[in-house]
């Protein structure tokens, strides 16, 4: 009894944990299955055929490729502006701040069915055709907070001393820029990337409003296999991203320890 | 002595005031003007657009007119306001439990992980990047009728107890209420643990022990320490849980039934498949009134009362 | 001190800084010269650090010009000025090994072939084992080192140091102190130290300007500046001085004064020009120029000595010396140290006592300022 109030919060968060974690061990379990039907709800049995042919489903693969290019340019375009401004707020003095700062936080406090209903009225009064670059423009919008957020935390946190530093050993702007203030925002700058990806590449509700009938990213290939059936592929990419996603951040800790270790050696 | 120590000597003929370059003063709005540019066309202007599309009549063959038809407001309100109802409660009730579930896991992340801390904040993220559709859809299985966890849920009656409260109907669980808020929770919960945990981790553990040296009980600690000052992950949490929350309809659609439509859904028919624009654009200009206020009060009261 | 051969004497004039309606340095003309290790001392938001930023180029004055020498540099940026500065807390590059650090200045202006530089500055630095460690990696006075020897590389007409002992424990401070000193000898370039610590500035500069409220409250070579202050701020804000007030009885080669119904004199030469018969002056002594004899003992005192009577309120022992606090009708805490050569039994707390000393060693100060200015308070002593 005493060891159960002990451990109380650990087991209440390791519940936590399995309820997070639960969705995505059956997602792999049937990334595994044979459904008789078009739905991959239920497990009939065993079978590695979608993983033997990943793309066997039309447009599935091209859905995936419009995702990864479309996150790709709105992270570059996000981050490029999101920098920009993060740099703007931190250091130096203007006018109307107080405005700024609110525009950059109103996009996050807003449910983004209104900010996806909105940009739609923009789009349809403006009569642009609705596509690609109308979807970039989006996820440009939404992920910019985001960034500039992310950004400005690394900025402010940063010494300024170092900038001086570089300045008085015959560095100019452009290279106390480029030699010392880029390099040390960097941790910042691609934390703020790696999320505006992460938003992008997932992101539904934006998309689906404006996107045009041509450009179905991968979610809203998923969202539309949701009304007509469910192929076990989806299952074998979501799996296959979690497992690279884990990988990839396992090594990069296990790289960043060995370093650790030999540069105190 | 070549020093001259003279404190107050102004030059011959008076103090020349320097100024900076206008050239530098000009450098922060170049840094701001494409982003902020970027910000006022494609989020402030379209929302001056839906207002003023929220006030026209007319049809889809005809074209829409701005004649200031302030009726729709009161038309979709009156028509959809259960749905309203139903947003802010489904979203109430998944941020409360998202901080009841999430609170246990951030805490255990940053105050008892020890070196398991980066592979529990590992497990968080992760899920992330496996498509938050997928991962709804395999809710649609985990509470499939006769699913081992519904069947477990019956066997303990917690479903007979769940019906009663109208969360449930029989022994279903999906196109119920209760799964639209479990899949609701389940989706933002990162969203919750993730600022929990920044502030929680921030907190000087020496803390707790000069509270339980000072005749403080671990419970005591808990509300008179550490909660204050994990409040701003709290308040951070719960709005970036509440706000996604109250306008989504992902989960309504794929895990609920008619009778759990929330008002994310009917603004996506109206405007997607109805094509009524008005009524659409009056109705998320609804929705944006009530989050805003929420989170002004809720901003001003955590602000001034909780967190001083 | 006059040497001219290379670059010359840095010169402010009538230089001043103004944050809106805060002046941080009021109009100051100062010449640090050629070759020195001069030290701008006071106590923090005095200015000093201001004025270093300004000769960095790192602020811009608000009036006034910079001169290295005959050339005018007040427009010159900082990375075009023969100047270089070790920081507060040093600033080291974080993304940098030391050796790239220390060859920042150089690969700056362009110049390729630094290998043989940087193992000099290096060994200079005693730190040759070191090249390829990050900062962090370093200990805080192998640190301090580092960015001394990236701005030394530069061979600056003038080497500026913010604070740079300030983040180092007292026992590392001493022995860096030296260190600087050391360098400095050795490389004859013009350092320009900024420090709180009284005892630093004294120890390594050959000159000290003290900084109080934007200006310049006095300048000199250290012992000058302890023996003859000439503000109740330098008194007592380099070590501690007993200042007592007192009327003037009469003036001639010496002062005659009163106070607290005892007679005390105080060298002409010492006072202030304007001290003047029926008028006040502060009289100052320091606190190890004074003996301490018991009350019955008063009799052996000799009769050309400046005596005061009191009482013994507090004794501390600290090792080489002992202090006493004193209360008399002339001052109340007046501090005693008596070095420790002999143990002296009997001078409890209580205790009846005759301060005396040299009258030579007295020194006067115009009454009319704030008696207790630079007496440094809990808070800021370190």
């Amino acid at each position: 009894m005493r060891w159960l109030r002990k451990n109380l919060v650990v087991i209440a968060g390791l519940l936590t944990l399995a309820y997070m974690i639960l969705p995505n061990a059956v997602v792999m379990v049937f990334s595994f299955n044979r459904p008789n039907g078009r739905f991959n709800y239920s497990w009939q049995r065993f079978s590695t055929d979608a993983w033997k042919d990943p793309c066997g489903v039309a447009d599935l693969c091209r859905s995936l490729t419009l995702s990864l290019q479309l996150a790709a340019w709105a992270t570059l375009g996000a981050v490029l502006l999101g920098t920009m401004i993060a740099f703007a707020l931190v250091r130096y003095r203007f006018r109307a701040r107080g405005a700024i700062n609110s525009l950059i936080f109103l996009p996050m406090a807003m449910p983004e069915v209104v900010m996806a209903a909105s940009l739609l009225t923009l789009f349809l009064n403006m009569g642009v055709q609705l596509g690609f670059l109308t979807v970039l423009i989006a996820h440009i919008m939404f992920c910019l907070s985001f960034v500039v957020t992310a950004v400005k935390a690394r900025i402010m946190s940063m010494d300024p001393r170092l900038e001086e530093a570089a300045r008085d050993l015959y560095a100019g702007p452009a290279q106390t820029f480029l030699r010392v203030t880029l390099p040390i925002a960097a941790p910042g700058i691609a934390a703020g990337g790696l999320l505006a990806f992460a938003l992008s590449f997932d992101d539904f509700i934006i998309t689906n409003f404006n996107a045009g009938p041509s450009t179905v990213t991968f979610p809203m290939f998923v969202w539309g296999s949701a009304q007509r059936g469910t192929p076990v592929q989806i299952n074998v990419i979501g799996t296959a991203m979690f497992v690279l996603a884990v990988l990839i951040v396992v090594t990069g800790q296990l790289i960043a320890n060995r370093r650790k270790k030999t540069a105190t050696a | 002595m070549s020093a001259t120590p003279t404190t107050e000597a102004p030059p011959v003929d008076g103090p020349v005031p320097r100024r900076p370059a206008t050239r530098r003063r000009l450098v922060p709005y170049w840094l701001l003007l494409p982003g902020i540019v970027w910000l006022l066309v494609f989020f402030a202007l379209p929302m001056v657009y839906q207002a003023s599309t929220s006030v026209q009549t007319g049809s889809l063959e005809q074209g829409f007119q701005v004649t200031w038809h302030f009726r729709t407001y009161w038309d979709a309100f009156q028509e959809y306001w259960p749905q309203f109802v139903r947003s802010l409660l489904y979203a109430g009730t998944a941020t409360l439990l998202c901080l009841l579930l999430g609170y246990p896991l951030a805490y255990l992340i940053a105050f008892k992980a020890g070196r398991w801390r980066n592979l529990l904040l590992v497990l968080v993220i992760a899920p992330f990047f496996t498509s938050f559709l997928i991962r709804t859809l395999a809710w649609k299985t985990i509470l499939a009728d006769d699913s081992l966890v519904v069947d477990a849920l019956g066997a303990l009656h917690v479903l007979d107890v769940t019906s009663w409260l109208g969360w449930t109907e029989g022994d279903r669980v999906l196109a119920t209420p209760m799964a639209v808020v479990c899949g609701l929770t389940y989706n933002f919960l990162p969203f919750m643990i993730l600022p929990l945990y920044t502030s929680l981790e921030r907190i000087d553990t020496r803390l707790h022990e000069a509270a339980q040296d000072l005749y403080a009980s671990p419970a005591t600690t808990f509300r008179k320490v550490t909660f204050p000052l994990s409040m701003p992950g709290v308040v951070s949490g719960t709005l970036l849980t509440f706000i996604p929350a109250s306008g989504d309809y992902v989960n309504a659609e794929l895990l609920g039934s008619t009778d759990t439509k929330m008002v994310g859904n009917v603004i996506q028919s109206q405007f997607l498949r109805v094509l009524d624009y008005p009524t659409a654009a009056a109705l998320s200009f609804i929705l944006m009134a009530i989050v805003l206020f929420m989170v002004t009060v809720y901003i001003r009261k955590a602000g001034t009362e909780d967190l001083v | 001190m006059t040497d001219t051969t290379t670059g010359g004497d840095v010169r402010l004039t009538g230089i001043s800084k103004t944050y809106g309606s805060f002046t941080a340095v009021h109009p100051l003309d100062l010449t640090v010269p050629q070759g020195s290790f001069f030290a701008l001392l006071g106590a923090s938001g005095c200015g000093k650090t201001t004025t270093l930023r300004m000769i960095a180029g790192l602020e811009d004055p608000s009036t006034g010009s910079v001169f290295l020498g005959d050339t005018d540099v007040t427009d010159l940026p900082p990375y075009k000025r023969p100047v270089n500065t070790v920081f507060q807390s040093y600033a080291l590059f974080p993304h940098m090994d030391i050796s790239e650090n220390i060859a920042f200045g150089l690969r700056r202006r362009g110049i390729k072939s630094v290998k043989k530089q940087v193992d000099d500055m290096l060994e200079l630095v005693q730190l040759g084992d070191k090249a390829t460690h990050k900062p962090h990696q370093l200990s805080g006075g192998q640190q301090q080192r580092v960015a001394v020897a990236r701005a030394l590389i530069n061979h600056p007409q003038v080497l500026l140091l913010d604070e740079p002992l300030g983040a180092l424990d007292l026992k590392l401070r001493r022995q860096m102190q030296l260190e600087l000193k050391r360098i400095q000898t050795e490389v004859g370039i013009t350092f320009v130290h900024v420090t709180h610590d009284q005892e630093e500035a004294m120890t390594m500069a050959d000159q000290v300007a003290v900084m109080n409220g934007g200006r310049v409250e006095q300048l000199g070579a250290p012992a000058d500046l302890y023996e003859n202050p000439r503000t109740t701020f330098v008194a007592n804000f380099l070590g501690t001085s007993n200042l007592i007030e007192a009327d003037v009885l009469d003036t001639g080669a010496d002062v005659l004064v009163t106070a607290g119904g005892g007679r005390l004199r105080v060298p002409a030469d010492r006072c202030p020009s304007a001290v003047r018969k029926g008028g006040k002056l502060l009289v100052g002594v320091r606190p190890e120029k004074i003996s301490l004899a018991h009350a019955d003992d008063a009799g052996e005192i000799g009769a050309d000595r400046n005596r005061v009577t009191g009482r013994i309120a507090d004794s501390s022992f600290i090792g080489v010396s002992t202090q006493y606090v004193v209360n008399s009708p002339a001052g109340a805490e007046l501090q005693v140290y008596e070095q420790n050569v002999e143990r002296r039994a009997g001078l409890l707390p209580g205790t009846e006592v005759v301060l005396h000393w040299n009258p030579a060693h007295t020194f006067g100060l115009d009454a009319d300022q704030d008696i207790d200015a630079g007496v440094e308070t809990v808070e800021d002593s370190l």
